[in-house]
């Protein structure tokens, strides 16, 4: 019997969006009533406030036709909805790391990543839109202008 | 959807009899009537600082609106590049020490005539064509002209193959040859892309002015002015009526939203 609830499991998490939703749609609770599995569930961390923009388990299965069409809209007809925005998202599900300054997409405890590592969905966002929120400058990030002025004059000479 | 959305083979154009033919020597003529321009008496000139047009959050851009530059080439001082930096600062783009790759979204380019050795010294970027050959060369219609006349890349289906910067008379595109990191939230930018000035559409979304306008420093009127050419009421179009400006390359029919004054 544990053999064939198992045998169940792999087969329902072969087609990629059924592995991405039975990932995500067994909330914690639901990998405790499989105490023996040993197929791994991912987590992704909580977000800021009490819900997302919709239900779980519509985002789960919608989110990205969300993005898209923002994306479209947003860069063909100039509408900016901050509410399904990438800005809002990333602002949202926003996850420190242990210096306590916002993780970016390199990390694979990002948002995104917790359930696309795990999908093996390669997202593409983050090679052009900035996966973390602005960060202060008093933050201590390396975004001054002297400093990549610096950087640039060090690299000019360096080549010379 | 976006693909086909703005290809500019499923665009409706005018026939090329319908573009009004243009001769260099009309440019030449603009160029004299320049000189003569700058020994006029001085015209009272204002950095327009006015907020842009406030569109309903939610409504698409209209092609009522046709958003410009005038620059008044007089005021614009050899040597000051507060424009480039502003542009630089705003849009995140920078100098990496790769002169010849480096993304430059506006540069300031100076020309001097030799019969008289008088020099001009003006700011060049995306010149926003009516008629923009970036668009026409495009093959997967990244390269679009937004309804009010920013011409910009779709870089979710730009695939990088940079016809646009061949077909661009003013040389306005930028390659990005490696990876970034930390963009800025508004103005995404990515390896294997191209990217241009975008005259700061972000901004003019939310009612702004583009951030070279801005910086322009406001000593004398400053150099920079924006605004909707299709509004006869702004001051930018009263300005474009009372006083001779040119476009750069205007034999090229590609209509510029950039105008200059004065050169």
């Amino acid at each position: 019997m544990p053999v064939r609830a198992f045998h169940f499991l792999f087969l329902a998490a072969l087609p990629a969006f059924a592995l991405v939703y039975t990932a995500l749609g067994a909330p914690p609770a639901a990998a405790q009533e499989l105490p023996s599995s040993r197929v791994f569930v991912p987590a992704p961390p909580k977000g800021k406030g009490d819900k997302c923009i919709a239900d779980k388990d519509f985002m789960r299965r919608n989110h990205m036709k969300i993005l898209e069409h923002q994306r479209d809209q947003t860069v063909y007809d100039g509408v900016r909805i901050k509410r399904t925005s990438l800005k809002e998202c990333v602002a949202c599900h926003v996850v420190n790391g242990p210096d306590a300054l916002p993780l970016t997409s390199e990390s694979p405890k990002y948002f995104c990543r917790v359930c696309h590592d795990y999908a093996a969905v390669k997202v593409d966002c983050f090679e052009c839109h900035v996966s973390r929120p602005p960060v202060a400058k008093a933050a201590g990030l390396p975004a001054g202008e002297k400093e990549r002025d610096a950087l640039a004059s060090f690299l000019k000479e360096g080549r010379q | 959807m976006t693909a086909t959305r703005n290809n500019p083979f499923l665009r409706d154009k005018p026939a090329p009899d319908d573009v009004p033919e243009r001769g260099r020597r009309d440019v030449l003529r603009a160029l004299a009537a320049g000189v003569g321009l700058a020994l006029a008496p001085g015209v009272t000139l204002y950095a327009f600082g006015g907020p842009a047009e406030a569109r309903a959050p939610g409504d698409p851009v209209s092609s009522k609106v046709r958003w410009g530059l005038l620059i008044d080439v007089n005021k614009c001082a050899d040597g000051c590049t507060r424009c480039v930096t502003a542009c630089s600062t705003e849009n995140g783009w920078s100098d990496t020490g790769h002169p010849l790759t480096d993304a430059q979204w506006i540069r300031k380019v100076k020309v001097t005539d030799p019969k008289t050795g008088a020099s001009r010294s003006l700011p060049v970027m995306c010149q926003h064509c009516a008629e923009p050959p970036c668009v026409d060369v495009c093959p997967t219609g990244a390269s679009f002209k937004r309804a009010d006349g920013i011409v910009l890349v779709d870089k979710h289906i730009c695939i990088g193959c940079r016809y646009c910067m061949m077909a661009c008379p003013y040389n306005a595109r930028s390659f990005i040859h490696e990876s970034l990191k930390d963009q800025k939230p508004y103005a995404p930018r990515g390896k294997g892309t191209v990217e241009s000035c975008t005259l700061c559409v972000h901004r003019i979304d939310a009612g702004r002015i583009p951030a070279c306008v801005e910086a322009c420093p406001a000593e004398g009127g400053g150099a920079l002015a924006f605004g909707d050419l299709n509004d006869p009421a702004a001051e930018i179009s009263q300005r474009i009526a009372k006083y001779a400006s040119a476009q750069i390359r205007a034999d090229l029919g590609t209509d510029p939203g950039v105008r200059y004054q004065n050169l």
